[in-house]
């Protein structure tokens, strides 16, 4: 009993000088609180999204002289083990500490259940407002139908993803027959009707010869599903599959002999990378937002230094970097950090990323328009490289202001 | 025909590494009777073992080292951990293998990460042996055909040839007369664990890089291994193997076959309109109840023949 009166004492004074040093920061430090898995199986890529946080705050707002006359940037991380309920109690957290910045990503169900939390909020609390910067949810209902004008986000989305990844095979008179292939759960199932709609959009001529769900997380052997894409002739495969269901899926397709492209949506990194290795060369491709090769000068060497300080992990969300940034840029033209005057000058902002590329976050709907590449799986021209493999992702084309001409339903209600 | 040659191939390298898991538990389930919920976390930390001392030594020493590990650290358990809690009835040894495996799946993320591993096929047997219809069987499935089969002869013959197996054949099914007769009953029980538990790490060893090596190995081989050890019979190695098979090509041939319960309608000449309340049920494919048809098997198995295939007594 002794030992733990002590203990608890000790916390308590812990929390106490925490919650003071806390209080004594709010008055300059401009705090971002950072919802995402810090625990449980996703939290390898909670982990590296906090770390590109906390070194893009440092480097590009922090060690520049702040923003604002010196205010510092603060990432405030808080682990919501993936869960939306446990997101809710995180983010009231975050407003009774004062915060008005949550930065946010993995999961779309997270997302979703944040923006209508924070849109209520902001509707009942007028002097307490909230901003809600996405950097990851591709669910493209958060700049549709659930739109508001709190939420931003700085990923493209599912859709615009399937949009340029369509464009580029649309573009291949090669590819005859698409076999779509994806986790049997909602992400998976969106992927799947947006490449349907999109293929028989722009190339009605492709037959689409395999459709087809497989339980996400339990599949033992994907060499059953890799023969039957083989037997079915496809000259194309398309996933949303990600971790071990996209590591088992892509090896079973090599080995079984399929030759044609895996165009995937997170075929690389977190050992995925290392595991494909030679195998997976001209094979996998990764529809995103990242150019990691060839880097701009400027994104070589921001990755140079993330490495120094995290040798074990990439910079797998190097739209990040592009968050805070604008964010910064946003708050330096507001003049302030009232949440209110920032999102007014967040949207419709222009910006020139990290890649030295243009991008523009749209007003209609807070969605970031920016180009999208379909990269490579190699070892051949790769700078910067995934899982210190020496593989890494090759730029091979470029669609861009990737979706800027996809319509949304977003009708945006701005404060009065 | 390209589809039922290599569902047929694809179903036995599947039922073959099930036997290698299950030819382990059901020895240990019958003797003991205890079901081990962990022995697919040795299955685990055979792959995991096996990368770890393949990056230094390469893949062959991590095929003869890794199981030997993997068996130590399984007689040990049983030995210093099992024996123990025995005391306070199966219960008690069902919660601490249940715990075990929990124990083991942390960590393994303790020290390898949760990222899948890059542990790979040696260079010797990374090539297509043979390509038929266009389609190439690697030769290292050919390799865990050859090594899962080597076992089973291997087993067989020490179980039905040797005095050692036929001690252990008796303290299966009378473990207290073979004690009487002056035999070390634990002992021989701590043999089998770990014998057992060698098996699992082999399998993972050659399981690891044609199935990846991530914490979630385990969790995914599991539960099917327990369908195997109760379809096949307790106690029995032939039954095992048998079930082994059977289940192995159930699952490749449901996913191969695109047919669903339309179809067989339609053959009857029965059929639904699209708004039909059941209409989900109907249109249900063979590829999507997949997963979910070994278990069935299990049902069927337990409710007309509890005994098993080839089993002796009931579960």
């Amino acid at each position: 009993m002794g030992i733990i009166k002590k203990v608890r004492t000790l916390t308590a004074t812990a929390l106490l000088a925490a919650s003071f040093t806390g209080a004594s920061f709010a008055a300059d430090n401009i705090r971002i609180a950072f919802i995402d898995p810090l625990s449980g199986p996703f939290a390898t890529t909670g982990e590296s999204g906090y770390r590109t946080f906390e070194y893009a705050a440092q480097t590009l707002v922090n060690d520049k002289g702040g923003v604002l006359g010196g205010r510092m940037f603060e990432i405030v991380p808080m682990d919501n083990k993936i869960s939306p309920k446990e997101s809710l109690i995180q983010l009231k957290r975050a407003i009774s500490e004062g915060i008005h910045y949550i930065v946010q990503g993995n999961s779309s169900g997270v997302a979703n259940a944040l923006t209508d939390a924070i849109n209520k909020h902001n509707r009942r609390n007028p002097d307490q407002r909230i901003i809600f910067l996405n950097y990851s949810a591709v669910d493209p209902a958060l700049t549709n139908e659930k739109c508001n004008f709190w939420h931003f986000r700085f990923d493209a989305n599912a859709d615009i993803k399937m949009d340029a990844l369509t464009d580029v095979i649309a573009e291949d008179q090669d590819i005859k027959k698409v076999y779509i292939i994806g986790q049997d759960y909602s992400f998976g199932k969106a992927v799947a009707a947006a490449a349907v709609k999109f293929i028989g959009a722009k190339r009605p001529d492709i037959e689409i010869v395999g459709n087809e769900l497989h339980p996400i997380g339990k599949v033992k052997d994907f060499t059953p599903y890799a023969t039957k894409i083989k037997s079915s002739g496809a000259d194309a495969v398309i996933t949303g599959n990600w971790g071990a269901d996209m590591v088992g899926l892509g090896k079973a397709i090599v080995e079984a002999g399929v030759d044609a492209p895996i165009f995937t949506y997170y075929g690389a990194h977190d050992g995925i990378t290392a595991t494909f290795a030679d195998k997976g060369v001209d094979v996998i491709r990764v529809v995103h937002e990242g150019t990691f090769n060839p880097p701009s000068a400027e994104f070589k060497a921001f990755n140079e230094g993330f490495k120094k300080v995290n040798p074990d992990k990439d910079l797998n969300q190097p739209r990040i970097i592009g968050t805070i940034q604008m964010l910064a840029k946003a708050m330096e033209a507001a003049g302030t950090d009232d949440p209110v005057a920032v999102a007014t000058a967040l949207e419709g902002m222009d910006f020139t990323n990290i890649y030295g590329r243009k991008v523009h976050m749209r007003a209609s709907d807070h969605q970031i328009i920016q180009d999208v590449n379909i990269t490579v799986h190699t070892d051949k021209n790769i700078e910067v490289d995934a899982d210190n493999s020496g593989y890494g992702l090759l730029t091979e084309k470029t669609v861009k202001e990737a979706g800027k001409d996809l319509p949304t339903s977003c009708e945006m209600k701005r404060p009065s | 025909m390209e589809l039922v040659v290599f569902s047929l191939l694809n179903g036995l390298v599947t039922g073959l590494l099930l036997f290698m898991l299950s030819s382990g538990l059901t020895l240990i389930f019958s003797m003991m009777g205890v079901l081990n919920f962990a022995h697919a976390s040795f299955y685990m930390l055979g792959a995991y073992f096996a990368y770890t001392i393949s990056g230094y030594m390469g893949f062959w020493v991590g095929l003869i080292f890794a199981p030997i590990l993997v068996g130590v650290v399984g007689a040990l358990i049983q030995r210093y951990g099992l024996r123990y809690v025995h005391r306070w009835g199966h219960v008690a040894e069902l919660v601490f293998t249940f715990g075990l495996a929990f124990l083991i799946e942390e960590v393994v993320q303790f020290f390898w990460g949760k990222a899948t591993k890059d542990y790979h096929e040696p260079e010797l047997l990374d090539f297509p042996l043979f390509t038929l219809f266009g389609q190439s069987f690697p030769a290292y499935k050919a390799f865990m055909i050859f090594i899962s089969i080597g076992i089973f002869i291997a087993l067989l013959m020490m179980l039905t040839r040797t005095r050692v197996g036929l001690i252990i054949q008796a303290a299966i099914t009378h473990p207290n007369t073979v004690a009487n007769l002056g035999h070390n009953v634990p002992l021989v029980f701590m043999g089998v664990f770990g014998v057992g538990s060698a098996l699992a790490g082999l399998a993972g060893v050659i399981a690891g890089p044609a199935l990846g090596t991530f914490p979630g190995m385990a969790f995914v081989l599991g539960s099917i291994v327990f369908v195997v050890i109760v379809v096949g019979g307790l106690g029995s190695l032939a039954g095992a193997f048998v079930a082994s098979l059977l289940i192995g090509w159930l699952q490749t041939f449901a996913i191969a076959l695109d047919y669903s319960m339309t179809d067989l309608l339609d053959l009857l000449g029965v059929s639904f309109s699209d708004d039909h309340v059941l209409r989900d049920l109907w249109s249900l494919s063979l590829p999507q109840v997949a997963p979910i048809l070994p278990y069935l098997l299990l049902i069927l198995i337990l409710i007309f023949r509890p005994t098993g295939l080839m089993g002796k007594r009931e579960t």
